[in-house]
């Protein structure tokens, strides 16, 4: 089919990352911008995060979610140059820029850009993916479809509650829900450690006395139609130790798993996944491997703050309007990998001639540790150096290499990370 | 009361073909089903194979009816717009005693009337299905064998049966049955009904309503199996149905695709105590994954989205039990309907009505009887369709289900179907919300709203599944206000 119309920047996705991403493509030169948004208003998952904690970082006060949503797509109406479709679902993006999107006023339509940037966000994961076994009674949710019916819709998804896992999602809604009259029972962890922030962990369940079970996990559901107990077991590494298990008597079970990036969108495009981010490799403007399509936010590595989503994606936006204005980046590039210490970095690549003054790097931990150093090296010499009194899986980190230091850099830069020995 | 011709009991696969073909003659036709919603025992969760036929020991009931039935499968799939899809099997052979096994099972096919069934080499195999394991010696390849949607195919079934004059009477579980000299009254939780004949088509439970007009000769073996499903992107690994040689304990470990696109590896199999006993196992979940590496070492098991298990409803005869009960007359039993039971179903129908036209009931043809049934599938609708339906219904514009693109239309057109779907996973089942990757995280508090707004009540009393899988328990303190 013919294309409907022609825009300099498309957006996909009108949650934190679209709307700054949005924003910042405006700002940066795009004369014509249109977020998609599948939902009934932007905001994305934003929108049901009543709790504070938001903007810490970018605008220096305690937000709630929609607060923080608010401030965004308020800069995005501002904006002469910016239309938003909601109610709209992207069905397919081609590698050549086109959009093809459906909705119930506009049906089916293809749009060509000269710069998509993918803001999808992500998913949790579910009992089905780490194969919870037992029976299939009701009453077994994540914990963000359980903080939809809660904030969004109004209903109480249960009445004595079992969560499994601490993610920062079940341990917000270990609080919602204990607020709301329902009885938390317990808080149940696979790893020695929490994977949630660690001020989620004091005001969400030490302030309510709900019991973490670090190292133990679910073992089995019972219930016919609805949940009626569960089997909770310790572990040894990730295996239930027999003879450990104990039941509690509940009517529910939330899940707080894990996420991971929506990226199907992506791989129909053609775009190279990582799978230690699940997202797509990135450069350090944000752009894809497939050039004039760029990934930020949830849909290229799962965040815990969201001001480091608006972050990244404002300069996926400036990096996309370049784009379309027919700014090509070139020059070297450097492979970043993960080293010793490290699950993952962002960007995996770095083209020197293209950064400003410093790049960021992020990356995770793969364990709690305490003073620790982390060392970024290049064909063996030691590029740069930091310090850090605590790191935490469950908390990303961020460097910044400033440009001049890639002097010293080969074809690839090794992030690793070990004990202080001081 | 409800008069009847003929009860059927139970909905599931059998039980709706043989709705489907009495409801073509003049006949007052019913069908008493405990679950809320058709299909829900060994048919919801099985390998959804429409297998070629094999398998089966010569001469037995499973291997006439299981070449008889595939073949009006075919046609039904065809009349009734069920998703279906043709494509080859395996059985692969590790070892030399496999090869012999594979070439009985040749001769097997031969003996039952399976149509190009033969023995390939290794290198044949591979050329056909490259995910296969390198390791094998060779396989008994079927060309047609197909997969089906097994709950569609139920349902479209069942619905065809009621526009056509047939009551499918839901969450109506069978409590006893009185035998009068015209005929029974059967009590149900949903109320009684007359009717002059019965069929048992009660799965799992086939046992218990023959044991309540005094026939137990039906000893019920309960085989509980798990399986795997996988993420869409394993699914195109594979082309084809890959079986391992079958053993003492069953068919083995499969993989095959599934037609909505996804993969699926299993089943295992194990005693439980009834056909409502479909919990998976921690200990013996996971070996599955052992058996489908075997065949496609290619398979990512960090793509697994769901698993299921379904309870086979096997009993001490290893045949079907298809009979005029030995201890009551117009009582017919369809029974220990397991594996080949999907693929024989319109056979085993037709079985079943040979069998009360023998107790003297007469049929005679409907004149204007409907043998179509048509649905729109909008994740399966080229580019132009999708505009011009949206265009026709904007429901359709409206993505409900992101995995797998399922609309507002395709939802609000499932409830309003002859057999009203009154539950998420009756939504699940009928248009695929739910089925994909997030496993409905997304657009289950979507599909809510819509089923109490279209069935007119308030989203409490709205299930996951079966009555009694309530999802939620009440309003938030600021909604109560």
């Amino acid at each position: 089919m013919t294309a409907d119309r022609y825009y300099d920047v498309i957006v996909i996705g009108g949650g934190p990352a679209g709307l700054a991403a949005a924003v910042s493509a405006c700002d940066n030169g795009a004369e014509s911008v249109l977020v998609i948004e599948r939902d009934r208003e932007v905001g994305g998952i934003l929108n049901q995060c009543i709790h504070n904690g938001f903007g810490l970082h970018y605008f220096k006060e305690e937000l709630t979610g929609p607060e923080y949503a608010a401030r965004f797509a308020k800069m995005v109406a501002e904006k002469e140059n910016a239309e938003v479709l909601c109610n709209t679902m992207v069905l397919s993006v081609t590698p050549d820029r086109r959009v093809v999107c459906i909705s119930k006023e506009l049906g089916y339509r293809v749009y060509e850009a000269g710069a998509i940037i993918l803001c999808m966000g992500c998913r949790e994961r579910t009992r089905g993916a780490i194969a919870i076994p037992g029976d299939r009674p009701a009453g077994v949710l994540t914990a963000g479809t359980a903080q939809r019916y809660v904030n969004i819709e109004g209903y109480m998804p249960g009445k004595r509650v079992v969560i499994l896992g601490s993610g920062d999602i079940g341990l917000i809604m270990a609080r919602r829900l204990t607020l709301e009259g329902a009885k938390v029972l317990a808080c149940v962890e696979l790893c020695p450690y929490s994977n949630g922030l660690t001020r989620n962990i004091v005001q969400c369940l030490n302030d309510f006395d709900i019991p973490l079970y670090l190292s133990h996990t679910v073992t089995n559901i019972i219930g016919k139609d609805r949940v009626e107990k569960i089997q909770i077991s310790r572990v040894d590494g990730y295996t239930p130790i027999p003879g450990s298990e104990f039941e509690i008597e509940c009517d529910t079970l939330l899940l707080s798993v894990g996420l991971i990036p929506e990226n199907e969108l992506t791989k129909g495009a053609g775009i190279e996944i990582d799978r230690r981010t699940n997202g797509a490799f990135v450069h350090e403007n944000m752009e894809t491997s497939v050039p004039g399509i760029f990934a930020c936010g949830n849909v290229a590595h799962v965040h815990d703050l969201v001001d480091y989503v608006t972050a990244e994606s404002l300069r996926a936006g400036a990096s996309a309007a370049k784009f379309a204005a027919g700014v090509r980046c070139g020059g070297r590039s450097v492979s970043v990998r993960n080293g010793n210490g490290v699950n993952y970095t962002l960007p995996q690549f770095i083209r020197p001639e293209n950064i400003d003054k410093s790049v960021e790097i992020f990356f995770r931990t793969n364990k709690v540790r305490g003073k620790s150093v982390i060392r970024v090296t290049s064909g063996g010499t030691v590029i740069a150096q930091f310090k850090r009194e605590r790191m935490a899986p469950g908390e990303m980190e961020k460097i910044t290499i400033p440009k001049p230091l890639f002097a010293k850099v080969n074809d690839e830069l090794v992030v690793e990370v070990c004990d202080d020995p001081v | 009361m409800k008069n009847y011709d003929i009860l059927i009991i139970g909905c599931g696969v059998t039980g709706a073909a043989v709705a489907y073909e009495l409801s073509r003659f003049e006949l007052s036709v019913g069908v008493v089903e405990r679950s809320n919603d058709v299909g829900c025992g060994a048919t919801k969760a099985n390998s959804a194979i429409l297998h070629a036929g094999y398998d089966p020991e010569p001469g037995t009931l499973c291997a006439r009816l299981n070449v008889e039935g595939v073949k009006l499968a075919k046609q039904i799939c065809e009349k009734l717009s069920v998703l279906r899809r043709e494509l080859p099997s395996f059985v692969l052979a590790f070892t030399d005693a496999d090869i012999r096994l594979i070439h009985e099972l040749k001769e097997r096919a031969d003996a039952n009337g399976v149509e190009g069934a033969r023995v390939l080499s290794r290198d044949e195999v591979l050329a056909i299905e490259p995910s296969v394991n390198p390791d094998i010696l060779g396989a008994l390849y079927a060309p047609h064998s197909a997969i089906v949607d097994p709950w569609e195919y139920t349902c479209a079934m069942a619905e065809t049966a009621v526009v056509n004059g047939a009551d499918v009477n839901l969450s109506c579980g069978v409590r006893s049955i009185e035998k009068h000299e015209n005929g029974f009254i059967v009590h149900t939780s949903g109320g009684d009904f007359s009717a002059k004949y019965i069929v048992n088509a009660a799965g799992c439970y086939a046992s218990e309503i023959a044991a309540m007009v005094g026939d137990t000769d039906i000893k019920p073996i309960n085989l509980c199996g798990q399986y795997y499903v996988l993420d869409k992107c394993e699914g195109k690994k594979v082309n084809s149905v890959i079986f391992r040689c079958p053993d003492e304990k069953g068919k083995g470990v499969l993989v095959a695709p599934t037609v909505h696109g996804n993969m699926i590896v299993g089943p295992d199999a194990f005693e439980v105590r009834d056909g409502d006993s479909v919990g998976t196992v921690a200990e013996t979940l996971p070996k599955l994954k052992t058996s489908g590496l075997r065949s496609v070492p290619g398979i990512d098991f960090r793509q697994v989205i769901h698993e299921y298990a379904g309870v086979r409803p096997a009993t001490a005869d290893s045949d079907f039990i298809i009979n005029i009960s030995p201890a009551c007359e117009n009582f017919v039993n369809l029974a220990g309907i397991k594996s080949p039971g999907l693929p024989a179903a319109p056979a085993v129908a037709l079985e079943g009505i040979k069998l009360l036209r023998k107790c003297g009931l007469e049929t005679k043809e409907k004149k204007n009887f409907t043998d179509k049934r048509e649905v729109v599938r909008f994740n399966k609708l080229g580019e132009e369709e999708k505009a011009e339906i949206i265009k026709q219904d904007p429901l359709y514009g409206q993505i409900i289900c992101r995995c797998e693109t399922v609309t507002e239309g395709d939802i609000v057109a499932a409830i309003r179907r002859p057999i009203q779907p009154r539950s998420i996973d009756a939504i699940k089942r009928r248009t695929g919300a739910g089925l994909g990757r997030c496993q409905g995280g997304f657009c289950s508090p979507r599909v809510h709203e819509i089923l109490a707004r279209e069935l007119g009540v308030s989203p409490l009393d709205i299930t996951l599944g079966n009555d009694g899988s309530y999802i939620l328990t009440g309003e938030t303190k600021e909604a109560q206000r």
